[in-house]
């Protein structure tokens, strides 16, 4: 009797001081830049990859990775897209919850078949973003990327772009939660996927 | 030498005065409050500098330590949206990015004049020469930034 009065008069402490169910992850969890308090990720409506338009509230429900480059990129992106490939061979069956998008900077060139045909490589379900010039301007400078158009070393090339090499990681709700830096390891962008999932 | 016998005491007391501090800081494990180094826009930045005003709030190159002070915190207090090193931030937003390794980190940050913004990691202060030049640099870095007060 005595040790059950003893346990109800411990329970309302235990039960405040028990990690919370479906509480989200703290910001000190995140290998990646954190955002706090987080805003809601500018919106946007793209020509699409997939021959359809793309418009990133539409991923409501869904993190979604936003990836900005061109497919002429040689050096970045290709690292890049590789280390979401890497991310998504290890999420499993989670990946079907998460969306990659792939804003180009480069109008001239990237159009959606262009797109298509090099996302492929890296992994199929990743969808390109690609537009007139002043509409991915537009985007470009919702979220701070900047892209400079450089003549190449590579004469067959013509032009490169150079531009902000993050990834922008956006939870559930629609809010831009989080910034990977270039060069994070693809298990550090599992991490922060992994945590944006659980909510 | 026998200039030397005759300032023996005053030698004596500059080498005491040099190496003891040299000693010590070479010595005494570094200490920090926390492991954040925070840097803040303050509010009516954007307005000064509207009004052709030049502020540099980011250092081109900023400096941590693995392991004790390894994460960057940046703050926009302004009422614009701010670009702060690798972030666009919202008025009152903070940015808070973590490093894991010692390395030399590039950003593309259109705050400086450069367009970009290095973030060197040091490894942990373990050795004395560690030490010593973390708080030598911390000295010049101090100096530097008296000069530029009075300048």
């Amino acid at each position: 009797m005595k040790r059950t009065l003893a346990l109800l008069a411990i329970l309302p402490t235990l039960l405040l001081s028990a990690p919370r169910a479906g509480a989200g992850a703290g910001n000190s969890d995140f290998k990646s830049g954190v955002f706090d308090p987080p805003s809601a990720a500018p919106d946007f409506q793209l020509q699409g990859s997939n021959g359809s338009p793309v418009v990133l509230s539409k991923f409501r429900g869904k993190v979604v990775a936003i990836a900005f480059g061109f497919s002429y990129c040689q050096r970045v992106c290709p690292v890049t897209l590789t280390n979401l490939s890497e991310v998504f061979k290890k999420l499993g069956p989670a990946a079907s919850d998460v969306q990659v998008i792939f804003v180009s900077v480069d109008p001239e060139r990237d159009t959606p078949g262009r797109l298509r045909e090099f996302l492929q490589s890296f992994n199929s379900s990743f969808l390109g973003a690609t537009g007139q010039k002043a509409q991915l301007d537009g985007v470009r400078q919702a979220y701070g990327v900047f892209a400079n158009r450089v003549q190449s070393e590579d004469k067959k090339l013509g032009y490169e772009v150079h531009h902000s090499s993050s990834i922008f990681l956006i939870d559930r709700e629609g809010k831009l939660r989080a910034l990977v830096p270039f060069g994070r390891p693809p298990s550090a962008i599992l991490n922060d996927i992994n945590l944006l999932l659980k909510g | 030498m026998r200039i030397v016998r005759r300032f023996r005491w005053l030698l004596l007391a500059v080498a005491v005065l040099v190496l003891g501090p040299v000693t010590w800081a070479a010595a005494a494990p570094v200490r920090f409050d926390s492991r954040e180094e925070l840097f803040e826009i303050p509010k009516g930045t954007w307005a000064r500098r509207m009004a052709g005003e030049k502020i540099e709030i980011l250092p081109q190159e900023i400096r941590l330590v693995a392991g004790a002070r390894d994460i960057l915190v940046l703050r926009n207090r302004d009422d614009v949206p701010q670009t702060f090193g690798p972030a666009l931030m919202m008025p009152g937003q903070s940015f808070r990015l973590p490093f894991e390794g010692a390395a030399e980190y590039q950003f593309a940050c259109t705050a400086h004049a450069s367009g970009q913004m290095t973030v060197v990691v040091w490894e942990a202060l373990s050795s004395p020469w560690a030490r010593l030049r973390w708080r030598a640099e911390k000295v010049l870095k101090r100096v530097k930034w008296l000069e530029q007060q009075g300048g």
